[in-house]
């Protein structure tokens, strides 16, 4: 162990010197308080430290201690269903020591040492083992069967396997023979924060992440295993939309980072998840979640190992063989926190006062999401789907965190205030958006709804896009000067607007819309306008076109429960029919 | 050189630049440290650690550093950050921006010495703030709805009338059911003697004065004193509300000359400048003061926040309110196009957002159709300003039959949704009848943000 003294204190950043022999990312104790802090700079003698608690009272002299390792997280049993703040220590525990407000220098294990856990064992004495390979299991929460794992690089023989009975997670249930010596393997594992966690093969990501989101999964689906990015300017509603991805999306484990964001939303999230069932598994969203919460008035380099901490969280479930979904609001706060430690180590800054390593951090963050094959005797199938919110100041999309983001995630959700402004939520711009992955997920949607699911998506989409031209025209001349067709185009799109994409985020039915639901809504839109065109050629008015009784159906379909959705979307499709051959 | 290594007083003051103070040859001295000072002249003044390397400090100076030197300027380090004696007795009283009794009464007997930079408040132990506060103007209640435990500023600018519609809001501030009234912390920075005395004068009128504390930064006070004075006033919320059982409301103005204090601490010590010259770290900085309204899980008080922030040249992109938008729980806009055409309270329901709305309303808390009214007044009230527009290009004749609703719809609604005088008290009730009364111009197939059911019950067409 080295230790060395305190020479210089500025905000989160300070330099100790006698520190030789440490290594760059090392976590390290600093003063009197043990703060826990990591490496960022040697420079001989010297290193420079980021701290993740308040430096205030700190003085130079002060020891700095080394520990030996990297900042790790402690991965086992007790994961679930807790908050954790950016280094992964628990809120819940840290509350019980220090009362409603954080004090620093709080040293809380991770995951509870006391607590014991049933251990399930699967495999048997003498079987040949290798890294990934699961040992046995413990029924975590209702929804979770946590499985244990012989930890990555670890290859050998089985010697001995603990019985079924209850262990706490330091306690050895297996032990493993290697060329190395024999290795003990308690319940937890230890991982780098900062190193991704291995897998075998990373695959093509082509099942979508299903979100009962219509806007999202519709028209810019992502898939399992792949990369979103959601930027923009406040108000516009993206804790709203991350919410109902981290409620709805039909992934296994959702992780949750609130990343330099409001306290309150993360108090909503632990207020509103147990009492959420999830719609595939019916049990509470909570026993499938966990929390990462640093808060924007929580230290600043926290936050910059925030995601890193939820992402290798969401890496260890996924070797499990699990769909896990990251959702991180905000990326930007995170690329801000660089900037920040950045600015104090007096680095010489890229755009803006980004450090100029900003667009390979960003990228080597959302690489760690995939849809990949574990490694393992076994192979399983599994991914880490990375949902980003961006925050760019002024809702500019053009400073550098929305940049960069943009050159390496596959889907682009762009929020816009002028529709949040006008109550359109979810506020996602048709226009404007993409997603990478509707080639890919189309077979998918093709099979699980109807066949001619991306016929009509592209349809729908393509009279959007029309929409926008004919809009231009109608500031300029008035609606009266459109021709017929063009008017049952622009009703066509009001409707796709208001009925399919508006989607009410509080209502308890609209809240969720499974894919079918989706599927025939937007089915009985498109043949609105098939209908509504026909009748045009037979030489009915628009206006009487645009006028029939149906369209206030259409308008409620949203809200229709799924027991009664079948029927009466039926009833409505007919209506359309019937209605607009009689004008 | 050193005088006494006891009291830790040095007179080695190797530069005075700015607001900024470098002492040499200190030993022990701790980061963000309180420390005082006497000047040549022998007045007395108080500045913080900003930077501690080896033996040289780097301190900021509140009451500014003119007639400062490097020779006889004596510092004296206080070996503690910085604090505030906190009272019961606070209430009531006026103080200067660094915590002084400026209103000639006595001096503060502390009931408790706090650390004014307070810690941020652990995430699990917050409730969730979800009760309806009711102040009485309708575009708030209606469709931004206040909360018990939020923080919602008032994005304003030069010349418009947010103190008086401040002012109103801590006047008429209520929970329904409840007899209890707000204590009001009332923090001041960089503002003028006039507006301070609107604020003093409308408290006393009101005879609001006993439940009123005053933290008085004024336009003539040394900029760098900002920098404290919410922490200040924040720090006296938090002992009233969780220590004292409260209820909170922190008025907190102008939030602009606190950010420019910070920016021009930061151009002192040469650092790396973010967008327009303001500090990188000031997102941080906002947010450790913002996040400090909420409720804490079984504590009875609360600390509602309105901050109060003039936008340079009504720029809602620019820095200042762009990322106290990102951290606040909505905000509140003001607009000049109103306020020219005479609307008092001249607020921008389409900027303006509550993000806390909907926990605080519904049935049991305002009514049942609340949401949807609300809902719905905003796209009825976009559509009708989008057509506008439009009518501004084409005339009105070229509009069809329902558009031409919608543009009537949006000119009802200002003159008498948005309008009300400066001391109307509208209940939820009657907000919501109106609301309903002028949704009423439209057809009523268009009322699709409402529920069905709630057509019959409430619309004046089944009255």
């Amino acid at each position: 162990m080295i230790t060395g003294n305190i020479i210089k204190i500025a905000g989160p950043v300070i330099v100790g010197d006698g520190m030789k022999g440490t290594q760059m990312y090392e976590m390290v104790k600093v003063g009197n308080d043990n703060l826990i802090g990591e490496i960022i700079e040697l420079e001989g003698d010297t290193a420079t430290i980021q701290v993740y608690e308040e430096t205030a009272g700190m003085k130079p002299g002060e020891p700095i201690e080394s520990t030996g390792g990297p900042l790790s997280v402690e991965l086992g049993p007790g994961i679930i269903g807790s908050i954790f703040d950016g280094i992964q220590r628990p809120l819940e525990k840290i509350k019980f020591l220090t009362g409603d407000y954080l004090q620093r220098g709080v040293s809380v294990p991770s995951l509870d040492k006391e607590k014991k856990w049933t251990f399930n064992p699967i495999l048997t004495t003498g079987t040949e083992v290798m890294g990934g390979d699961i040992v046995g299991e413990v029924q975590e929460t209702s929804a979770i069967l946590q499985k244990i794992m012989i930890p990555p690089n670890v290859n050998g023989k089985l010697i001995s396997i603990a019985p079924k009975g209850q262990y706490t997670v330091e306690e050895e249930v297996a032990e493993v023979e290697t060329v190395n010596g024999i290795i003990k393997i308690p319940m937890m594992q230890k991982w780098p924060v900062r190193v991704g966690r291995p897998y075998k093969e990373k695959l093509d990501p082509d099942i979508p992440l299903v979100t009962g989101q219509r806007a999202q999964d519709t028209f810019f689906p992502v898939a399992k295993g792949g990369t979103s990015a959601m930027p923009g300017p406040f108000g516009s509603g993206k804790t709203v939309t991350q919410q109902q991805l981290a409620k709805w999306a039909d992934a296994d484990i959702i992780v949750y980072v609130g990343c330099g964001e409001r306290g309150n939303e993360m108090t909503e999230v632990l207020k509103e998840f147990p009492e959420l069932e999830d719609p595939k598994s019916g049990k509470p969203l909570m026993d499938r979640t966990v929390l990462i919460a640093n808060t924007s008035n929580m230290p600043v380099a926290a936050r910059e190992a925030c995601v890193y901490t939820g992402i290798t969280i969401a890496e260890y479930f996924r070797d499990m063989g699990y769909d896990v979904a990251l959702m991180a609001d905000s990326t930007s706060r995170w690329a801000e926190a660089m900037r920040e430690i950045s600015g104090r180590l007096e680095e010489m800054p890229g755009e803006e006062g980004y450090p100029a390593y900003l667009a390979s951090r960003l990228a080597q963050f959302y690489e760690r999401a995939g849809r990949i094959t574990t490694v393992g005797t076994e192979d399983k199938t599994s991914s880490v789907t990375v949902v980003g919110a961006v925050s760019p100041p002024g809702g500019d999309l053009s400073e550098p965190v929305t940049q960069n983001t943009l050159r390496i995630s596959k889907v682009f959700w762009a929020l816009d205030s002028s529709l949040a402004d006008k109550r359109h939520f979810p506020a996602i711009d048709w226009l404007q958006s993409y997603s990478l992955y509707v080639d890919s997920v189309e077979d998918w949607w093709n099979s699980h709804t109807g066949a001619d699911w991306r016929e009509t998506r592209d349809e729908a989409m393509a009279l959007l896009q029309k929409e926008s031209e004919l809009q231009e025209i109608v500031q300029l001349v008035g609606p009266d000067a459109l021709p017929d067709r063009e008017r049952i185009t622009l009703e066509t799109t009001r409707m796709i607007r208001e009925d399919f994409l508006q989607q009410n985020a509080y209502h308890e039915v609209d809240t969720y819309c499974p894919p079918i639901k989706q599927y025939q809504m937007l089915k009985t839109i498109m043949a609105y306008h098939v209908n509504a065109e026909a009748a045009l050629d037979r030489g009915a008015a628009s206006a009487d076109i645009i006028s029939i009784p149906v369209k206030d159906d259409i308008g409620r379909m949203k809200y229709l429960p799924e027991s009664e959705f079948d029927v009466k979307v039926k009833e409505i499709q007919e209506a359309i029919v019937k209605q607009c051959s009689e004008v | 050189m050193k005088i006494d290594i006891k009291t830790r007083e040095y007179t080695t003051v190797s530069e005075v630049s700015g607001p900024l103070m470098i002492v040499e040859g200190v030993e022990g001295v701790a980061y963000n440290e309180i420390v005082e000072i006497e000047t040549p002249s022998g007045d007395s003044r108080r500045g913080q650690v900003l930077e501690v390397r080896g033996d040289l400090a780097v301190v900021q100076v509140f009451e500014g550093t003119s007639d400062l030197n490097t020779s006889t300027t004596k510092v004296r380090f206080t070996g503690g950050t910085a604090k505030l004696g906190v009272a019961p007795d606070m209430l009531g009283r006026v103080f200067n921006g660094t915590g002084q009794p400026i209103d000639g009464g006595p001096e503060i007997i502390p009931d408790k010495e706090l650390d004014i930079s307070g810690n941020p408040m652990n995430p699990s132990a917050r409730e969730f703030p979800a009760e309806f506060i009711e102040t009485g103007i309708s575009t708030i209640d209606g469709m931004n709805t206040l909360v018990r435990g939020q923080k919602l500023p008032i994005f304003t600018g030069s010349g418009l009338p947010h103190n008086e519609l401040a002012a109103q809001i801590a006047r008429q501030a209520k929970v329904i059911g409840e007899e209890t009234e707000f204590a009001v912390v009332f923090a001041a920075m960089g503002i003028t003697h006039e507006e301070a005395n609107y604020f003093m004068k409308d408290f006393e009128r009101t005879g609001a004065l006993e439940r009123v504390t005053v933290f008085m930064n004024l336009a003539d006070d040394p900029a760098i004193e900002r920098i404290i004075t919410p922490k200040m006033a924040l720090t006296t919320a938090e002992y009233f509300a969780f220590e004292l059982n409260m209820h909170v409301l922190v008025i907190l103005t102008d939030l602009t000359n606190y950010c420019e204090a910070l920016r021009e601490i930061s151009a002192a010590r040469d650092e790396v400048p973010g967008r327009r010259g303001y500090p990188g770290y000031m997102y941080t900085d906002l947010a450790t003061m913002y996040e400090r309204a909420g409720r804490i899980i079984g504590k009875e008080g609360s600390i509602t926040q309105m901050p109060i922030l003039v936008m340079p040249q009504d720029d809602i992109t620019h820095p200042i309110p762009d990322l106290t938008g990102y951290i606040t729980e909505g905000q509140i806009v003001l607009s000049r196009d109103l306020n020219r055409k005479g609307i008092y309270p001249p607020v921008d329901v389409l900027p303006s957002l509550s993000r806390l709305m909907s926990g605080g309303i519904g049935e049991g808390q305002t009514r049942e159709d609340h949401s949807g009214v609300s809902d719905q007044l905003y796209s009825a009230y976009a559509e009708g300003r989008d057509l506008r527009d439009l009518m501004a290009v084409v005339g009105e004749e070229a509009l069809t039959e329902r558009d031409r609703k919608f543009l009537n719809f949006a000119d009802e609604f200002e003159k008498r949704f948005i309008t009300q005088t400066g001391d109307e008290d509208r209940s939820i009730e009657e907000t919501l009848n109106l609301g309903w009364e002028l949704l009423s111009i439209l057809p009523e197939v268009e009322l699709k943000r409402v529920r069905a059911e709630h057509i019959p019950k409430y619309h004046p067409a089944y009255k």
